[in-house]
């Protein structure tokens, strides 16, 4: 069964009319002791279908461990979500309720290239000099 | 979360990663997350709640010091 119904589907299909530049799920999945790896391969690649531009990589957490620790992910299920270069933007967990809307806006982003920031906000960004993680953790709403 | 991946996008220094709690809760302990969301940079700083950019930089600002 679906996990997007017509309705999301087809809000989902007009948000991504605009991505123009392939954007890349590359979504780890494993076989063990993972509660939600098989809705969110599902979940992406029901949104890939939704767009031309939009594909699927699945990989194993264990079993493609060179690219899971290239791409830092340390756990599954993950999503990193992939342009032109590699953004920094990952999911762990399935990005569903308010996330959903997250996970499609960073389509838009990745594709774009262009983060819409204020000019104070990248001028700002601009004088870091070290690696910065942000973590947000989030619930399903 | 949104703002995150903005920041991640502008910056190649900058990771910017979702994390669910509910799966990972391992993780929700280890940040001592009570409510969400929760925003963590660089294991050091800690917000809660929705953060709009000029106290999401506010607090950057911090780390280029």
């Amino acid at each position: 069964m679906a996990l997007l119904n017509a309705e999301i589907r087809k809000d989902v299909k007009a948000a991504l009319a605009d991505v123009k530049q392939p954007v890349v799920f590359k979504v780890f999945t494993q076989e063990m002791e993972c509660q939600y790896c098989k809705e969110t391969r599902e979940l992406v690649e029901e949104v890939s279908a939704l767009s031309d531009n939009v594909s699927v990589e699945v990989y194993d957490l264990v079993k493609d461990q060179a690219v899971a620790e290239t791409l830092g992910i340390d756990k599954a299920p993950a999503i990193a979500v992939i342009g032109k270069k590699d953004y920094g933007i990952r999911m762990f967990g399935i990005p569903s309720g308010y996330e959903f809307g997250s996970l499609i806006e960073s389509i838009k982003l990745v594709s774009e290239g262009e983060s819409g920031l204020s000019p104070e906000t990248k001028e700002q960004v601009a004088k870091l000099t070290k690696p910065v993680t942000i973590q947000v953790f989030i619930t399903p709403t | 979360m949104l703002l995150a991946y903005q920041l991640a996008l502008e910056s190649d220094l900058i990771q910017a990663h979702m994390v669910e709690v509910i799966e990972f809760p391992h993780l929700g302990n280890k940040y001592e997350v009570m409510g969400v969301p929760r925003t963590v940079i660089d294991e050091t700083i800690h917000i809660e709640g929705a953060v709009p950019e000029p106290m999401l930089m506010a607090e950057f600002a911090k780390l280029l010091q």
